[in-house]
């Protein structure tokens, strides 16, 4: 009986849930879908949800105008470039914050999180001179260090939450066997630290990859990732329904996969100590 | 590996390294259909010009606008040649950041070039940008629905009867509406389309002294008719569409008429891509009596920044593609219809062209018909029909056309639109030190 | 166990990112300060002079200044709400046993991973658009008006764009911390035969607390600066009735080209975001204290 119960309460639970679940991914789904309809079927009222002709005509007319391939290769460079970057400058500072704390860690921390509030368009004229000065205008080298900056205090906070999971114990222990400081970085601590190093990884290529304002503005043709390409078809002439779809399913699909495969380093990843 | 693998392994390597010393020009382009179809057809110019290769950004206009214009003034130099309106080519000409186009070849013919097109581009009587495409505004109409409702529309029509065949063409249940219009805000959106119509109302945006006008009764009359207008006859919505989204609502058959710009034509009368292409009908856009007709006057044109270490080079691309050559080119390949229009005086002679557009008159009599340096009834102290030719404009025009975008989205009655544009106006001029 | 060489060592271990992000900060900043003292039009290069307080004045009385803040506050505020009572009725809810739990976490994470400028664009264009829309379709199909989002709800449609992308963030954090409540405890609390309702209120909750702060902390950092969703969707208005403090600065730097006043909008934007993390630091920093 209580069994029965149980199994009932499953199924009305898996159906609330799915039903919410398809909701929130609908718009996602009816991009993709749309993405393979003629522009003409793309506005059809009423329209169809999988009984249309399906043709690739969009994928292939945003493949003639615009070198995807060059994007998406710029977009992978440069957010797994400056997460990587990042993860080296921050592991030392994480780890240092995490087990020598002092009374200013905290505020440490917090002033670092308080760098991302500067809103961008403000300093856009400064960063675009210097980037002029250095050279670094289009080019991936200068979206690595900006991506970089901007998510370091992110990476930071994440990875100084791992870390302050890792028992100290363990490290003394360590210490007793005579380890020096590197040997207990490489040996003991990173070991123990690599599940939070891959969420923090995971976490901070979906932030750069979908950064869109200095990607944007700092490159032009050579360096110029996915959100450049995605800006040549937000608003053309005519009908653009179907074609925006597709550079739009083509823009997130990468890193849309990425984040299914990866999604329980990228769940776990997700709770900024919030779990203890 | 066979030998022919081997062999074109061998080709494409010395093919990749006689490219390694080819100069590269990085061209800045707007994402409409013309440009995108000059960017299909560049394989014409590569293989006449092997030593320069092109790269291409490609963006919407207005994200364009910020990038090429944040990188020509602070010298940023990541364009040889970039894509500007009619509006940037006299404010940047004359802070010295374009080249004049002196050398653009014997075959390229600059006294082709229409008069009122060419006139925007001259300062000091050196071309400073090579006209791409031309427009002006009209009206595209349903002769279907005229028809039905019993109307007749005249070649010169006044707004009144626009108004009046607006409001019987309407049927909201069949989702048909009578007239669409630009409501989105921004100074290349609804306020080109309302700084142009309220000329015609007799309106202006500054006296001789440069004070805003907004507070004179004759922008009071251009607003209200508009917003009451879009009431009665508009689509839902009519506050977030610019020309993109009227042109999607034209071309599914849910308007009347449409007042914008010439070059839709051929995007209307496309089978391809028109439900209504057999259908529609053109007129000069509209008139109060007044003297002035609210038809503007925009090109898309390519300019090469001062500075520029490829000159010569992209000398030749501009040459090419604004050439008489291109015109001919597009034509055998995609039709005389897709050519980009409003440029040349000889396309418009070409019996071809007429044949095959059948808005080319109306579209030539517009651009002629529009007068930049006497854009209003009154006098003024600024160039441009639909745009004051002034640097503080973009932001002054965006804001004013938020103001009236609310007023038609019935956020705000016209007069509090149009109290906030005066005085926001007001601010921004004295700020910028044209009130003393 | 810290000793004096381990403590150097951790100082010259945090130094690098400590530096890097001075740097940051400390570069763009004086630029901005510098540029927000002159008279600086992009346009009008050469007429560089110094103004004083002249951008300042003119950016604290823009007249749509007050509005920016009141949305810049209702953006954050609106979407924490959504997100957080969201959130935790989807965690609850996913806690539950069920069929295919793996594909709905899927389908609930997916938001997370769009770009913010295509999310604005999918939504804008083919669900909110008033005759094309999908929701304009729904509503026929009911036989009513279709509702025009963008132009009558400007600033509560954004909030839902933003809210939309953001939903999958804080159920996933819930969700974990969810998952880590003991079992024992659960059942300890169903014994003493303590209801749904006050096994959540006195239970469950508090022990969400520390979770929901992190949610609130993370999310406000991101949501002051809300951009490309306005930028592509209602472009500020109508009239400047989305408007956020990021777009005005936006519509002085990109718009007008007006370098200096983009800069002191940047600078009180700034100190604006400085308060509010202040009061957000306090708040947060006592519960991950305790």
């Amino acid at each position: 009986m209580a069994r029965n119960v149980s199994t009932q309460r499953k199924i009305v639970v898996t159906v609330v849930a799915w039903t919410i679940g398809i909701l929130i991914f609908f718009p996602i789904l009816w991009t993709f879908l749309t993405s393979f309809k003629t522009e003409a079927e793309a506005i059809a009222s009423p329209p169809s949800l999988f009984f249309f002709d399906w043709t690739t005509e969009n994928y292939h007319e945003v493949q003639s105008r615009s070198n995807y391939f060059l994007h998406f290769m710029n977009s992978v460079v440069v957010s797994v470039g400056s997460t990587l970057i990042g993860l080296i400058i921050a592991i030392p500072s994480a780890w240092a914050m995490a087990f020598s704390p002092t009374k200013r860690t905290k505020d440490v921390l917090m002033w670092m999180l308080s760098t991302k509030m500067m809103p961008s368009v403000g300093v856009l004229v400064p960063m675009y001179l210097l980037f002029r000065n250095t050279g670094l205008l289009d080019t991936r080298t200068g979206l690595v260090i900006v991506l970089t900056l901007i998510n370091l205090p992110i990476i930071i906070w994440m990875l100084y939450t791992y870390f302050k999971e890792i028992p100290g114990e363990i490290l003394e222990a360590a210490r007793m066997d005579g380890a020096s400081l590197s040997k207990e970085i490489i040996y003991v601590l990173t070991p123990m630290a690599i599940p939070g190093i891959a969420s923090t990884l995971l976490l901070n290529i979906i932030l750069a990859w979908n950064e869109a304002f200095w990607t944007l503005n700092l490159s032009a043709a050579k360096a110029a990732p996915l959100t450049a390409f995605i800006a040549s078809y937000s608003s053309p002439e005519g009908l653009f329904y179907a074609k925006l779809s597709a550079a739009s399913t083509m823009a997130i699909a990468p890193i849309l996969i990425l984040g299914w495969f990866s999604q329980k380093q990228l769940v776990r990843g997700l709770t900024f100590g919030a779990v203890k | 590996m066979n030998l022919r693998t081997f062999l074109l392994g061998t080709c494409s390597a010395v093919a990749l390294s006689g490219l390694a010393q080819a100069e590269t020009l990085t061209i800045a382009t707007v994402n409409n259909g013309d440009m995108i179809r000059m960017q299909k057809l560049t394989e014409d110019f590569t293989s006449k010009n092997p030593d320069i290769q092109l790269e291409w950004v490609t963006l919407e206009e207005n994200v364009l606008r910020q990038r090429v214009t944040t990188d020509i003034a602070t010298k940023g130099g990541q364009y040889d040649i970039m894509t500007i309106g009619t509006y940037e080519v006299p404010i940047w000409a004359k802070q010295g950041w374009l080249l004049p186009l002196d050398n653009l070849g014997a075959g390229y013919d600059v006294d082709d070039l229409l008069p009122a097109i060419r006139s925007g581009l001259t300062i000091d009587g050196k071309l400073y940008a090579a006209p791409f495409y031309g427009e002006s505004s009209m009206v595209m109409y349903r002769k279907d629905l005229f028809e039905k409702a019993g109307l007749t529309m005249p070649d010169a029509p006044t707004w009144d009867f626009i108004a009046d065949a607006a409001r019987k063409i309407t049927d909201k249940n069949a989702e048909i509406y009578g007239i669409c219009l630009r409501g989105k805000a921004g100074w290349g959106e609804n306020m080109a389309f309302l700084t142009a119509t309220a000329n015609a109302f007799g309106a202006r945006w500054f006296d001789e002294n440069w004070k805003p006008q907004f507070d004179q009764p004759e922008w009071k009359n251009a607003l209200d008719f508009y917003v009451k207008l879009m009431n009665d006859a508009g689509p839902p919505g009519a506050s977030s569409n610019g020309f993109n989204e009227n042109l999607s609502l034209f071309q599914t058959g849910k308007c009347g008429m449409w007042i914008d710009a010439t070059v839709a034509a051929s995007f209307v009368t496309n089978p391809k891509e028109s439900t209504v292409a057999d259908k529609v009908g053109f007129a000069l856009a509209p008139d109060t009596g007044l003297g002035k007709r609210g038809n503007w006057l925009w090109a898309w044109n390519l300019a090469i920044p001062a500075g520029s270490q490829k000159v010569a080079s992209a000398e030749k691309f501009i040459a090419w593609a604004t050439g008489k050559d291109y015109l001919k080119l597009v034509a055998d390949k995609e039709g005389w219809a897709n050519v980009p229009p409003g440029t040349r005086t000889s396309l418009y002679a070409n019996p071809e062209y007429q044949k095959a557009a059948p808005f080319a008159k109306m579209t030539l009599d517009s651009i002629n018909a529009a007068d930049p340096k006497n854009p209003a009834v009154k006098p003024v102290p600024y160039v441009g029909v639909q745009f004051v030719a002034i640097p503080e404009f973009q932001g002054l025009g965006t804001a004013v056309g938020q103001q009236f975008s609310a007023a038609l989205a019935g956020q705000m009655s016209v007069d509090q639109a149009l109290a906030s544009a005066q005085q926001l106006t007001e601010r921004e001029m004295t700020k910028a030190g044209y009130i003393k | 166990m810290a000793t004096l060489h381990t403590r150097s060592a951790a100082r010259l271990m945090i130094a690098p990112s400590v530096l890097l992000l001075l740097a940051w900060m400390i570069v763009p900043l004086a630029m901005t300060i510098y540029f927000s003292f002159l008279r600086y039009n992009l346009l009008m290069p050469g007429m560089e002079e110094f103004a004083g307080f002249t951008n300042y004045k003119y950016f604290l009385t823009d007249p749509a200044f007050f509005q920016a803040i009141f949305n810049t506050l209702a953006i954050v505020l609106g979407v924490l709400f959504i997100t957080v009572v969201g959130g935790i009725a989807l965690a609850l809810l996913l806690d539950q046993p069920m069929f295919g739990q793996g594909i709905v976490r899927i389908l609930v994470i997916a938001p997370f991973l769009i770009m913010p400028t295509v999310a604005a664009l999918v939504w804008k264009n083919m669900f909110m658009n008033p005759v094309n829309g999908l929701f304009a379709w729904i509503a026929k199909l009911f036989g009513l008006q279709p509702f025009d989002f963008l132009a009558n709800a400007p600033l509560m449609s954004v909030i839902l764009i933003v809210a939309w992308q953001w939903l999958p963030f804080a159920t996933l954090i819930l969700l974990t911390a969810l998952q880590s409540l003991d079992e024992e405890q659960k059942e300890a609390a169903q014994m003493d035969g303590a209801g749904a309702w006050s096994r959540f209120i006195y239970l469950v909750l508090p022990h969400l607390s520390r979770a929901i702060t992190v949610v609130i902390l993370i999310q406000t950092i991101f949501l002051l600066s809300v951009f490309a969703e306005i930028l592509v969707t209602t472009n500020g208005g109508p009239g400047t009735q989305s408007t956020n403090l990021t777009f005005l600065v936006y519509a002085q730097a990109l718009l007008q080209f007006d370098v200096g006043g983009a800069s002191a909008g940047g600078i009180i934007a700034v100190i604006l975001a400085n308060i509010v993390a202040f009061f957000l630091m306090r708040m947060i920093g006592k519960t991950l204290e305790a």
